[in-house]
């Protein structure tokens, strides 16, 4: 019969993963650039995928420390979102989403080409950069932990750092939005010609708001590639489009959102690869073969997300005051 | 010159702006805005042909013409939120052509829009706040310490009270400006822009679209601006508005300048009449009033 248990602690498990945390970032930045600034940037899987190889080619082909190899993602990915606003953010709103969607797809396609193998992998991608995180570790060795959260010294390791970074750019965040320049980058999304008629320089806050947002979308990507290899078809589109619905799920504007947004994700994700592949081995879904089982957790996720969507439109930490004025 | 008694139902009007003849593009005696040879064109139309006009300081200056007469257009720039063909413009003998539309602003000549602006999903008091200049919180850096801050902002709270009081808007401050009526949204538009303490205050049809019932509290607050040593360029349609509250007329039609002068006088202007009723006037008819009046109807009735 069916080990309910074992779903549930599969999905009990994902609350604190290191790829939940590196979605809730990411999901934060697009916070940044479309709840709060109104920007679209559809590009936000280019960005983690700067970090993810940034951070992976500093240490397996220039043997960089850690913190360099994270400063060069970083470096990355505020040069892209330059090469991304400067033309595009004087220009009207659909401009960036046409732009960042494109962008994001050539540097994967740059990063999937044979013709930087040596670098990128190509396809395959890469692995073995773990070790100068690893050897951070200052966790002793062994196994810890209760019930379904029992992880040895490296992943204890990796969440710790996965959730503090989090935890750390949400009251960054959370700070900056009720700050006075918070009131600018809002008073953006509202109007920027009105924000323009009282004297901000609104093309310097977007730019500001894009490489904000693309760093966390950076960070996110390095945090991504820890527990797991570098592979370039991993920066597909479709991030981009997880990351939204976790953000409208959570909230657009909000800090906690992206955060409970993708926990919700992913329990739910696993919830359901877990409950129906073991439906299928139980033959409750003889209609069905363990492929086409696979795609449909995908199906039942989308079907939870729009009835959450539904019965609560502004996302769960949303303002429902606000969604009666929009537009 | 200008006045400092508080507007009454007879508001004080400020006279002898100009030297010569009141005619388009005349010299005024103090000019804050000088315009010269401003053209735009969109496709093949010549929105805005602008050859001279001077904007006198410390009055009420009223910018009236038909829909289409591209009055909008020459706000837009003036103010940097549009380039022209051709033409430059000096405000308060500093060149402004070329320069952005927020530097424009920090320069002291701040707009409002004929559809007005309020950012909907910012309470009334963040729209005010947001209209404070120089504030050391909007860097990035420093809005991460409100220490920096939190005086400097109480300082702007307290000034925004002060003047949402004056536009009765005070207990909506917590607001959202979405909540508001298009007439309190044009109110608050205003009052924002008061907030950075501007020395040219240019409104786009202020009373386009308000509830009737505000239209006196806003005449009364433009009148106040000129009390408070601002000078005021605004577009608007009423005639028996601009007659109450502007001190000079200048009369735009297809793009071009064709009279200026004092707002009784103007309006006996074939050229203004011409531009609204598209048609030749044999006879002055500002000199026989029950004419003149009908005139004032006619144009009205063009402009509903
Ligand atoms: N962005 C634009 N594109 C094309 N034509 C425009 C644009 N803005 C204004 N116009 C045209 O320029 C003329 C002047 O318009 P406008 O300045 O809005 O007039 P007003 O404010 O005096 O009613 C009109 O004929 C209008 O159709
Ligand atoms: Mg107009």
């Amino acid at each position: 019969m069916i080990d309910w248990g074992a779903i549930f602690s599969n999905a009990a498990v994902e609350l604190i993963s290191p790829t939940t945390a590196a979605y809730a970032l990411a999901a934060l930045g697009l916070a940044v650039h479309f709840g709060y600034t109104g920007l679209l940037n559809f590009g936000q899987a280019g960005f983690m995928a700067l970090g993810a190889y940034g951070y992976a080619i500093s240490i397996l082909s220039f043997g960089f420390p850690v913190w360099a190899a994270v400063v060069v993602g970083i470096a990355a990915s505020v040069i892209f979102a330059l090469i991304l606003g400067i033309p595009t953010l004087r220009l009207r709103a659909d401009y960036l989403a046409i732009v960042t969607i494109a962008a994001a797809e050539i540097v994967r396609l740059l990063f999937t080409t044979n013709t930087f193998q040596p670098l990128t992998g190509s396809a395959n991608g890469l692995s073995g950069y773990k070790g100068g995180f690893a050897a951070l570790n200052p966790i002793p060795e062994g196994s810890y932990g209760f019930g379904p959260f029992q992880y040895n010294a490296y992943d204890w390791w990796l969440r710790l750092v996965a959730w503090t970074i989090v935890v750390l750019a949400c009251l960054f965040t959370w700070q900056i939005m009720r700050s006075p320049w918070g009131r600018v980058i809002k008073g953006i999304r509202e109007d920027e010609d009105a924000v323009r008629a009282l004297g901000k320089n609104v093309y310097f806050y977007k730019m500001q708001s894009l490489v904000l947002g693309g760093v966390y979308g950076t960070i996110a990507g390095m945090i991504f590639v820890l527990p797991r290899a570098v592979v370039p078809s991993n920066y597909q589109t479709s991030l981009t489009f997880f990351i939204y619905a976790i953000l409208l799920l959570g909230g657009a504007a909000t800090i906690l959102g992206p955060v409970i947004g993708s926990m919700i994700f992913w329990v739910l994700l696993s919830f359901f690869s877990g409950f129906i592949a073991r439906a299928v081995e139980a033959g409750w879904l003889p209609f069905m073969s363990s492929i086409q089982a696979g795609q449909l957790r995908f199906i039942l996720v989308g079907v939870a997300i729009m009835l959450i969507v539904i019965f609560r439109p502004q996302g769960i930490f949303g303002n429902k005051k606000e969604l009666a004025f929009v537009k | 010159m200008s006045s400092d008694t508080a507007p009454s139902n007879k508001p004080v009007k400020t006279t002898d702006l100009h030297i010569g003849a009141a005619e388009p593009g005349c010299k005024k005696r103090d000019p804050i805005l000088v315009a010269d040879g401003v053209t735009r064109t969109f496709g093949g139309l010549k929105a805005v042909d602008v050859e001279h006009v001077e904007i006198p300081r410390g009055a009420i200056t009223a910018l009236i013409g038909p829909n289409g007469a591209g009055k909008t257009t020459l706000f837009n720039l003036l103010t940097g939120f549009d380039k022209p063909d051709s033409g430059s413009w000096t405000f308060e003998g500093r060149s402004l052509s070329g320069m952005p539309a927020f530097q424009v602003a920090r320069m002291g000549q701040v707009r409002t829009f004929q559809l007005t602006k309020a950012l909907g999903l910012l309470t009334v008091m963040d729209n005010m706040l947001l209209g404070a200049k120089g504030q050391t919180g909007e860097n990035l850096f420093r809005a991460v310490l409100p220490f920096l801050w939190r005086k400097e902002e109480s300082a702007n709270e307290a000034r925004a009270i002060d003047i949402l009081t004056r536009f009765k808007l005070d207990t909506k401050k917590d607001d959202y400006a979405a909540s508001l009526s298009g007439g309190q949204r044009k109110l608050l538009e205003m009052a924002r822009a008061l907030m950075s303490e501007p020395t040219l205050v240019m409104l786009d049809e202020p009373m386009a679209g308000v509830n009737p019932a505000l239209t006196q509290s806003l005449l009364d607050h433009i009148l106040n601006l000129k009390t408070q040593g601002m000078t005021v360029l605004f577009v608007e349609h009423d005639m028996h508005m601009v007659r109450h509250i502007a001190d000079w007329v200048i009369v735009m039609a297809e793009g071009r300048i064709v009279a200026e002068g004092d707002p009784h006088e103007v309006m006996r202007n074939p050229a203004v009449i011409d531009a609204y009723l598209g048609q030749h006037h044999d006879e002055d008819l500002g000199a026989d009033p029950t004419a003149e009046a009908e005139n004032v109807v006619a144009i009205k009735e063009l402009l509903e």
